[in-house]
């Protein structure tokens, strides 16, 4: 069974929050959402796991007792202790007795959680935070599993936890779609979705994504008039378009400082930059 | 919905500060009321019965010299002043009810059901002054003007003998309380949740609406209730205010009124995003209850158009319940008013609550 959004539009108040958005959610895969502040992500998401109405389109979820959510920056009740959150959770959620006392101890033992059990939710690091919040949504081993942001404010050894969370559920069958900032993240999704002001800008496996790649993604060694850059590590990259920028060419070659542009493999984060600078010269 | 009622306590323990109010504010609100300013009326509404009592009406409304309430008595002619000042003295009191087949025991009823804040009963040597001690400002003011008539009447005050402050601040107190606990409480509770970003997961989470709300509510129902019964308790003890009527009367309207207050606190919840907010908004809408219900100032003191703010209240009624039970006694059938009008609030103020917290589930950001 496969779950998923088709020819979804969310209009809040005047804004087309998403507008025409088509999602894939398959068992054993992960879906990585991408986007800016503002994209539309988290509406999409929400819209999945039916907490916001859609305006149109067509939204395919198990019921709500099979779907497990991770809102952003949230899912742990800050005034209950680490067993009180799992306590309701679970009661919500029908999952009681022996049951419940493994799926509590699997999650312990995968996030270290045990010894603050009777810590207050809002007492917990960031990082731990994040790691209940992923135990109380996948509490009842959802079907379908949606993560807004999971990683976002988390410290990169945490987020190597969270990761590896995240591919066990697949792993055990859940269709997993999340939403992330990280493209470095993305890139170990199985599909990749990438969203500007609530339009599809790519989609595909991250492959597709970066081979997709509009215009060419140069290394450059300096600023370049005319030319939108960007830095990776400590390098500097730069965009033009397919029918190159105006005024410059990369026949000529030769920038101000007498920098030379040179063409570079795009990756997934190269990839999203360029479409978006794309897609807003389309729209200028 | 028990697992929401237990997460419900379980995060109302943490939150110190609401604790804290839960705790304090009763007390404070006790210690101030308790000891709360008087005020004046400039007329009482009164009722005269016995088998005097249409000679006595007429001689009120045409200002007759005081001999008038010992018929027979005749008189001798007064002075312009003296005439002034009877007039005066007459025109406080505001004649509801003449009725010669009334006197002793029934005159009395006419107090405790609040037909009229003084009765003369004419049937007594002298006149009997019955006087409602429940209705403090009036009965202030009546207890002065009967005072200058000297034996001509004997007064009598019934329900609050030594016209104590307090003995009338306490019923009303309680409805205080309950209004403030009960409209804030409650709405910090759902906004809290808001503000944390974890009503968007109780929203997806496979709980029916009416789950959520009564797993809300019922935490401060029960806490509303059990300070209500410690206030009613303390009111007794140190105020020594009796405790006349029937407790199941007192229930029953205690509960309308607190049907209303939570609703009108989930109502405050759905508009607003902060707990600050929440309480702001509570407080506006819970202090016009404070100064405008009439036990503050007297309803009747009141400019009309600003009165008729108070009838639209809860509180007016509450208050009207529970002085009318805890101090004279009053039954169910006497104070039909205030208990027809809490109960077609509650009805309304709750499911305008429960349709807009349901759409504030179901429809995401407002």
């Amino acid at each position: 069974m496969t779950w998923g959004v088709e020819g979804l539009v969310v209009r809040l108040g005047a804004t087309r929050a998403v507008d025409g958005v088509d999602l894939v959610a398959e068992p054993g895969r992960v879906v990585a959402v991408v986007g800016g502040d503002g994209a539309g992500k988290t509406t999409l998401l929400r819209a999945l796991v039916g907490g916001v109405r859609p305006t149109a389109g067509q939204v395919r979820a198990p019921e709500r007792c099979r779907t497990g959510f991770m809102p952003t920056a949230a899912g742990v009740w800050r005034d209950l202790t680490v067993d009180q959150n799992i306590d309701f959770v679970a009661a919500a959620y029908g999952v009681t007795g022996p049951l419940l006392d493994r799926r509590r101890a699997a999650l312990f033992e995968v996030t270290g959680l045990g010894a603050a059990r009777s810590r207050l939710g809002s007492q917990l690091s960031g990082g731990m935070r994040q790691k209940l919040a992923f135990g109380l949504a996948t509490l009842h081993r959802p079907e379908l599993l949606v993560l807004d942001e999971p990683t976002t404010g988390v410290d990169p050894l945490s987020r190597g936890d969270l990761w590896r969370m995240i591919s066990r559920s697949a792993y055990d069958g859940a269709a997993v779609v999340l939403s992330t900032t990280y493209l470095d993240e993305a890139e170990r999704a199985a599909h990749v979705l990438v969203l500007a002001d609530g339009r599809p800008l790519l989609a595909g496996t991250p492959t597709e994504v970066v081979r997709a790649t509009p215009g060419t993604v140069v290394r450059l060694d300096g600023e370049m008039p005319g030319i939108t850059t960007w830095r990776r590590g400590h390098e500097r990259h730069g965009w033009l378009p397919p029918d190159g920028p105006a005024g410059t060419s990369t026949d000529s070659g030769q920038g101000v400082a007498g920098v030379l542009p040179t063409k570079v493999e795009p990756d997934l984060e190269d990839a999203v930059i360029a479409a978006s600078l794309a897609r807003e010269a389309v729209d200028a | 919905m028990r697992a929401m009622i237990l997460k419900e306590f379980h995060e109302l323990r943490r939150d110190r500060r609401t604790v804290a109010m839960l705790v304090v504010m009763p007390i404070v609100m006790l210690v101030i009321f308790g000891y709360a300013a008087n005020f004046s009326v400039s007329s009482l509404r009164t009722a005269v019965v016995g088998p005097d009592a249409d000679v006595l009406s007429v001689a009120m409304k045409v200002g007759a010299p005081l001999t008038s309430l010992s018929p027979g008595m005749g008189g001798t002619p007064l002075t312009t002043d003296e005439q002034a000042a009877t007039d005066a003295l007459w025109n406080l009191f505001d004649v509801v009810r003449t009725d010669v087949s009334v006197s002793g025991a029934d005159a009395q009823a006419l107090v405790r059901d609040n037909v009229a804040d003084v009765v003369f009963d004419t049937s007594t040597t002298p006149t009997t002054a019955y006087v409602d001690g429940s209705a403090l400002f009036a009965a202030q003011r009546a207890d002065a003007a009967l005072g200058r008539m000297g034996t001509l009447v004997d007064i009598q005050i019934l329900y609050n003998p030594d016209l104590k402050t307090s003995w009338v601040m306490v019923p009303a107190l309680i409805g205080l309380v309950l209004a403030f606990i009960g409209t804030i409480v409650t709405s910090i509770g759902l906004v809290r949740e808001r503000a944390a970003g974890t009503l968007e997961q109780l929203a997806v989470m496979p709980l029916r609406p009416v789950d959520v709300v009564l797993g809300k509510i019922v935490p401060y129902l029960v806490i509303t209730t059990v300070e209500m019964a410690i206030i009613t308790a303390l009111g007794v003890t140190i105020f020594g205010v009796p405790f006349r009527g029937n407790v199941a009367v007192f229930a029953l309207g205690a509960l309308l009124f607190l049907g209303v207050v939570l609703g009108i606190g989930v109502l405050v919840s759905t508009v607003s995003q902060t707990p600050a907010q929440a309480i702001q908004l509570a407080i506006m809408v819970t202090l016009p209850q404070v100064l405008l219900s009439g036990f503050i100032f007297p309803l009747e003191a009141i400019t009309e158009a600003i009165r008729w703010i108070g009838y639209c209240l809860p509180m007016t009624y509450f208050v009207q319940i529970s002085q009318g039970v805890m101090l004279r006694g009053a039954g169910i059938e006497s104070l039909w008013l205030p208990f027809t009008v809490l109960a077609g609030m509650a009805v309304v103020i709750v499911t305008a609550a429960v349709l807009r917290f349901r759409r504030t589930l179901a429809g995401g950001r407002s």
